[in-house]
């Protein structure tokens, strides 16, 4: 081997470490490059949306099953914290394992019964779940605080330390955005992960290699309920006020859309969907009027065009030409 | 009032409201016979029913029965418009990527709905006067009657196709076994068609029928839609008669709770109801 080849391969045999430090590093940097409250204010709301559309896509992509209520357990979360600092005074930490603890048993109550079924019924029962509990936070306004949400959810703080303006938050969001992308990183080149990738590519031959596919599911489930969920605290504390609109079917179609334009099943792919669908309101003026034509535009045309989504399907058409030139060269 | 009048009151709304569901959920069951996919752009059906039917009384200013017959082919026009343009060019026949594709299809169409309507909320007149009838000591809309009635015909018409006519033969053929239906050269492509052009026109039907009892905006069709799947469970999904039973069924549990019990969480009740049939008995009331 050449030492350029050596460099080439130590780079590709290290590539997703590698891009994995490189993303830290950027992260890392960005509020020395900017300083504006609001561009950073953003992007720790990307962060937030990282962390759903990571689990999402694991449960989308991995367990071939479809979620169009993951707002439910965002806004559970959300809530669930809410009330227990508020109401009960529950250390904020202590309060988000607590609510994600809960949130796992409500994945699991759902996700065993209507799991074991074939075909997409759990698409239905989420969203049926999204909606219960949007009327639940209209309605129960003693508690929920109603159509007009809820105030005064205290700050995330370590010692004195709080986390209270968007330079904070950045690295308290991001760091959790990181800690997911290397979970779900990990997970998928694990045991388990392997088998997940198993049961996307067909479920009956998965079962047959001895995958448990249906506890491979409803594990995947529960832990993208718990990433929503843990999501849904973080957002909590950030705007230290919640409101029911947060939480409707249609974030939840948002979500969906991150998902899918990333790629189903891309790892890298949910980064790039949820920053593309949070970034779109600032790039276009016009947007309020034409949201749902931009947002099911983009997912009609992707799918259409790109199943596999932007990142796998770009990759997959570089490598294809580079594949077709090689061809080219070897036989002139 | 004694109790049996109330009683009788709140099952006759139950029944109207049922048969609502019926519609749409048989308009969910078709598509899912010949495509095996939920399709969520039914939603929007039933919204585009109400609003053709605005547009054709008001607009146009055609008498209620033209505006009627109108309003339902617009939206089996542009349910078969939806399949041909929207579904059928899909370089994937993955259920995951159709079932996302329905779901980006509803976004676009629920936004040029509220490009073309407006995001107000408006009144669609009745079908004939509002003077409520009094049968066996209840009051009952002139527009209920109505409703129950056209279900019932719309259901004669689809029992009629699928049982009398070559097309509707080769639905079920599909419906029962794609593959052995595909070999003996039915042509897939006219299947789905008509499929989404029934399921177009049920759900129309279903909006033109509702709309004067709700009020018409442009996202009405979402928990209608919604509904009406949750019917389609509670019989079974994909039976034609499970998702007649199952909206009838749903429509009179969701007026009896806000009858007897509280009318703030009446939205609720098909949600828990399509919950609690997927824990206890996944296959619905009737199904296979």
């Amino acid at each position: 081997m050449t030492a350029k080849q050596k460099i080439l391969y130590f780079l590709y045999l290290h590539r997703t470490g590698l891009t994995v430090t490189l993303l830290s590093t950027a992260i890392f940097c960005w509020p020395l490059v900017t300083s504006n409250p609001y561009t950073l204010g953003l992007t720790n709301l990307i962060a937030l949306h990282v962390v759903v559309v990571l689990g999402l896509n694991l449960f989308i992509g991995y367990a071939g099953q479809i979620s169009l209520g993951h707002a439910a357990f965002y806004g559970l979360g959300a809530y669930g914290s809410a009330i227990a600092t508020v109401n009960f005074g529950i250390n904020p930490w202590l309060a988000m394992l607590l609510v994600a603890f809960l949130v796992a048993l409500v994945a699991l109550v759902i996700g065993i019964p209507v799991l074991r079924l074939a075909g997409h019924y759990l698409a239905m029962a989420t969203l049926g779940l999204n909606f219960v509990l949007h009327t639940i936070l209209l309605q129960w306004d003693e508690v929920t605080g109603g159509p007009s949400g809820f105030y005064g959810i205290p700050y995330l703080a370590i010692g004195d330390f709080e986390f209270y303006d968007e330079f904070r938050l950045h690295y308290l969001l991001w760091g959790f955005a990181l800690l997911s992308l290397l979970l779900c990183l990990n997970l998928v080149r694990s045991g388990v992960g392997r088998g997940l990738a198993a049961l996307a590519g067909d479920e009956t031959a998965a079962a047959a290699l001895g995958v448990n596919t249906r506890n491979a599911k409803i594990k995947v489930f529960v832990l993208s309920a718990v990433l929503a969920s843990l999501a849904g605290s973080l957002f909590a504390h950030t705007y230290s006020f919640v409101s029911p609109d947060s939480f409707n079917i249609f974030v939840s179609t948002d979500m969906v859309i991150m998902v899918v334009i990333g790629g189903m099943g891309s790892i890298w792919g949910s980064l790039l969907g949820a920053a593309l669908i949070t970034m779109l309101p600032e790039w276009m003026d016009l947007f309020e009027t034409y949201k749902d034509f931009v947002h099911g535009g983009i997912l009609v045309l992707v799918l259409m065009f790109l199943p596999q989504g932007l990142v796998t399907g770009l990759f997959d058409l570089v490598r294809t030409r580079l594949a077709l030139r090689r061809g080219q060269d070897a036989a002139a | 009032m004694n109790p049996f009048q109330d009683f009788l009151q709140f099952t006759f709304s139950g029944l109207t409201g049922g048969a609502i569901y019926a519609l749409i959920a048989l308009g969910f069951c078709v598509v899912n016979n010949t495509m095996g996919i939920v399709n969520f752009v039914q939603v929007d059906f039933v919204t585009l029913g109400g609003m053709l039917m605005f547009s054709a009384l008001f607009a146009i200013g055609l008498p209620t029965v033209p505006g009627l017959l109108l309003a339902v082919a617009g939206v089996a026009l542009i349910a078969m418009l939806v399949e041909r343009v929207g579904l059928r060019p899909a370089r994937s026949n993955h259920h995951l990527v159709l079932i996302f594709l329905t779901v980006g299809l509803s976004i676009i169409l629920r936004g040029i709905i509220k490009l073309v309507w407006g995001k107000n909320r408006m009144a669609l007149p009745p079908l004939t006067s509002d003077t409520p009838v009094n049968l066996l000591g209840a009051s009952v809309l002139p527009q209920a009657l109505w409703i129950l009635l056209l279900t019932v015909i719309a259901i004669a018409l689809l029992t009629w196709f699928f049982y009398r006519t070559p097309l509707g033969l080769a639905m079920r053929a599909v419906a029962s076994n794609p593959t052995a239906a595909a070999v003996v050269g039915i042509p897939a492509g006219r299947v789905r068609l008509t499929s989404y052009a029934i399921a177009g026109s049920l759900g129309g039907l279903a909006g033109v029928l509702v709309t004067p009892i709700t009020t018409l905006n442009y996202d009405v069709g979402v928990l209608l839609g919604l509904k009406g799947f949750a019917a389609a469970i509670l019989g079974g999904f994909g039976s034609f008669p499970g998702a007649i039973l199952g909206g009838l069924g749903l429509g009179l549990l969701e007026s009896l709770s806000a009858g007897y019990l509280s009318s703030a969480y009446k939205d609720v009740v098909a949600f828990v109801v399509l919950l609690l049939v997927l824990f206890i008995r996944p296959k619905g009331l009737l199904g296979k």
